[in-house]
């Protein structure tokens, strides 16, 4: 029971809060640079500005699943409810970033390619990732125990990170071999300055969200067990 | 070899929850080679999951437990060396034969297949050896699944219910083993509804109420001097 | 030594899980069934035109072939849940990867003969051409079945001691079992028309590089899962 004290001290500090401030105020400045800055488009002309929001969205979801990866063999290594609990709180962050990055891909995408869905290789894999991530959030809501649901959880979250690559190489070669053009999006440079500092800005409330559900995470944990505290009557 | 010397079970504050009931609020108890050990309460008192605890099947969530030196979370693999549980489900294959059922544990336990036929005779099935487990009344999957136990040669008997089911050969076929165990220096720890069948076997009972250990006495012996005080002094010359 | 331990428990278990489903017949029998009523219901879907039939065939034959199996894997533990012998079987000492390493036999066996009678019915029902490949066609259902078999029996050991096995088996397994579908019906399908496009050997090679990674991982983490 080393850990109770640990988690019993749940980390809360104003330093935060500042940050999710600045966070919020990061994004809308790179927002509002990136759209004020950017030339319209030749064929997208103004909807193109969608992509400083996708873009960003889907580096974010790779990152927040990194996380989830990490964490989840450290968990399985060193069996600590920490790493855990913040491999959960990584995956709801990812998992929202993953439906925003499909949802905003096909808004820009009927315009685009002139459907709502094509089943290109980048796009279907993060629609795999999502079917991932949705069944790994759901495993976590029917275990009640949280060692089994640690333990478990950290297996679904590694295999379903180490499983991306291949996902993606197998969509790839699955659509290159049936000869269907794909739609390379090359990018001109007066964009990139946009979507790096939107990159970033994206990083940071990824970062905030993360925090902020690991604590919410561990206030749970923390109430729990103030409640077995009591039940044992102190022994 | 410390664990040699050491206690049977020390089991130190255990407690466990379901969710947010507890089933066990700090169960501290010792037993010693060569003691058998009896656990009453009642319904939902905690009885079969400490003996759980004490198997390796569930972790507790707090305190500490040992069987023969090992921590039962730390060295689960050590403790199961010595531990023979008997569950209240017999755990068998239905699909199987009695005899296949054994041989599929002997196998399991790296032992040698031979001499099971003999196994199944000590518990009285060596009738049925060959028939499937599906047709097996309660009694006989209970004696099915002592035989199985006593293929682990175990140091330590946890025996939820042991009785339940049975008739009075296999009471005594019970007793027998667990007066076995005993005389070659190991304990047992037996929960139990109704001390009846155990007389004369317990040194002890402890009774559980709501989780905790509630009261101690002496075993049936001190109630029912004439059919005790025999086996407790051989119980003692054993030791 | 210990590895010869070990293989000795792969074996009983495999042993163990292979007498009790021959004998009960069931679970199996009503497994077969069920892939071959799906496969006639892709027949309603996509015939009766006989050229839409062949070209589907690949497709129909592992998709039935999944959502059976999906009814296998559960089983597999629920025998063992049923009767409480999970827990004796948690008790013996020594490793634990063994019981995962003994189900995956089984269930590799379960499995082979589902996907050999889903085939033959297959190929009579959507009027397949056997090609000459069809040993390396055999190869790539092998090498699809290990797929399909490791990482249901790996999830079924956590989605059937829940209170949701039914729904939650299939969606941790059906994401992850992407590329096994896509290498083995794309597969099938290019060995079928005579592999003009050099495609089937990439897919094999997809195949067996998925089958590595993951009974690899699936043998380290078992003992983790099955603890819980």
């Amino acid at each position: 029971m080393n850990e109770t004290a640990d988690t019993m001290n749940v980390p809360r500090s104003r330093a935060w809060t500042l940050f999710g401030v600045f966070a919020f105020v990061a994004l809308i400045a790179a927002q509002v640079h990136a759209v004020l800055t950017s030339p319209a488009d030749r064929d997208m002309g103004h909807l193109q500005k969608i992509l400083y929001v996708h873009v960003p969205a889907a580096w974010i979801m790779s990152l927040a699943f990194l996380v989830v990866f990490v964490f989840s063999i450290r968990y399985m290594w060193r069996g600590q409810e920490k790493d855990d609990l913040l491999a959960a709180a990584a995956a709801e962050v990812g998992a929202t970033f993953n439906g925003l990055t499909l949802v905003l891909g096909m808004i820009w995408g009927k315009p685009a390619w002139g459907a709502w869905w094509v089943w290109d290789p980048r796009v279907t894999t993060t629609l795999v990732l999502f079917m991932i991530f949705v069944g790994y959030l759901a495993l976590r809501s029917f275990v009640d125990d949280p060692e089994r649901r640690a333990q478990w959880s950290a297996a679904v979250g590694a295999f379903g990170a180490i499983n991306v690559p291949i996902v993606y190489m197998s969509v790839r070669w699955w659509r290159t071999l049936h000869q269907i053009q794909s739609s390379p999006s090359t990018m001109d440079s007066a964009y990139v300055l946009g979507l790096r500092t939107n990159a970033i800005a994206f990083m940071l409330i990824m970062i905030y969200f993360i925090r902020r559900r690991y604590e919410l995470a561990r206030l749970r944990r923390a109430t729990e067990l103030i409640a077995d505290a009591a039940a044992l009557g102190g022994t | 070899m410390n664990a040699e010397s050491s206690l049977a079970v020390d089991a130190q504050r255990i407690a466990r929850r379901f969710g947010a009931r507890w089933c066990l609020r700090g169960v501290s108890l010792q037993v010693r080679p060569g003691e058998v050990v009896g656990l009453a309460g009642a319904n939902g008192s905690g009885k079969t999951t400490f003996l759980r605890v004490l198997s390796t099947l569930l972790k507790p969530n707090a305190g500490a437990a040992r069987v023969y030196g090992h921590d039962v979370t730390r060295a689960a693999d050590d403790v199961r060396r010595h531990v023979g549980f008997l569950a209240h489900t017999a755990g068998l294959y239905d699909d199987l034969t009695a005899l296949e059922n054994l041989r599929f544990a002997a196998e399991m336990l790296g032992r040698s297949p031979e001499g099971l036929e003999a196994s199944l005779d000590r518990v009285g099935l060596a009738r049925v050896a060959n028939d499937r487990v599906r047709g097996f009344s309660a009694g006989m999957q209970r004696r099915l699944a002592l035989a199985r136990l006593m293929l682990m040669h175990p140091r330590l008997l946890l025996l939820d219910e042991p009785y339940a089911n049975l008739d009075a050969a296999g009471i005594d076929i019970m007793n027998a083993v667990i007066t076995e165990v005993r005389n070659a220096g190991g304990a047992a720890l037996l929960v139990l509804h109704e001390l009846a069948p155990a007389a004369g076997m317990l040194d002890r009972v402890l009774t559980l109420v709501d989780g905790r250990i509630a009261a101690e006495g002496d075993g049936p012996a001190a109630n029912a001097p004439t059919a005790s005080a025999p086996t407790l002094a051989s119980a003692a010359g054993a030791r | 030594m210990a590895w010869r331990e070990d293989w000795r428990r792969v074996r009983v278990i495999a042993w163990k899980d292979i007498t009790t489903e021959r004998r009960s017949k069931a679970g199996f029998n009503s497994v077969a069934a069920l892939a071959v009523t799906i496969l006639v219901l892709f027949g309603f879907a996509l015939g009766p035109e006989a050229q839409a039939l062949r070209d589907a065939a690949a497709g129909a034959v592992w998709l039935a072939a999944l959502f059976a199996g999906v009814l296998a894997f559960n089983r597999s533990f629920q025998v063992e849940l049923e009767s409480g012998a999970i827990e004796p079987l948690l008790l013996y000492p020594g490793s634990r990867w063994t019981i995962l390493a003994g189900k995956l036999l089984a269930n590799a066996l379960f499995v082979g003969l589902m996907l050999a009678i889903v085939v033959i019915v297959g190929v009579t029902l959507f009027q397949v051409t056997i090609p000459k490949a069809w040993p390396s066609l055999l190869g790539l259902f092998a090498l699809g079945a290990v797929g399909l078999v490791v990482l249901g029996t790996f999830y079924a050991a956590m989605s059937s001691r829940t209170r949701a096995r039914e729904v939650l088996l299939p969606l941790l397994l059906f994401p992850m079992l992407v590329p096994v579908l896509l290498a083995a019906i794309s597969g099938s399908k290019a060995l079928l028309t005579g592999d003009l496009m050099h495609e089937a050997g990439a897919w094999i090679r997809l195949l067996v590089a998925y089958d590595i990674v993951f009974v690899s991982a699936t043998l380290l983490a078992f003992e983790h899962v099955i603890e819980a």
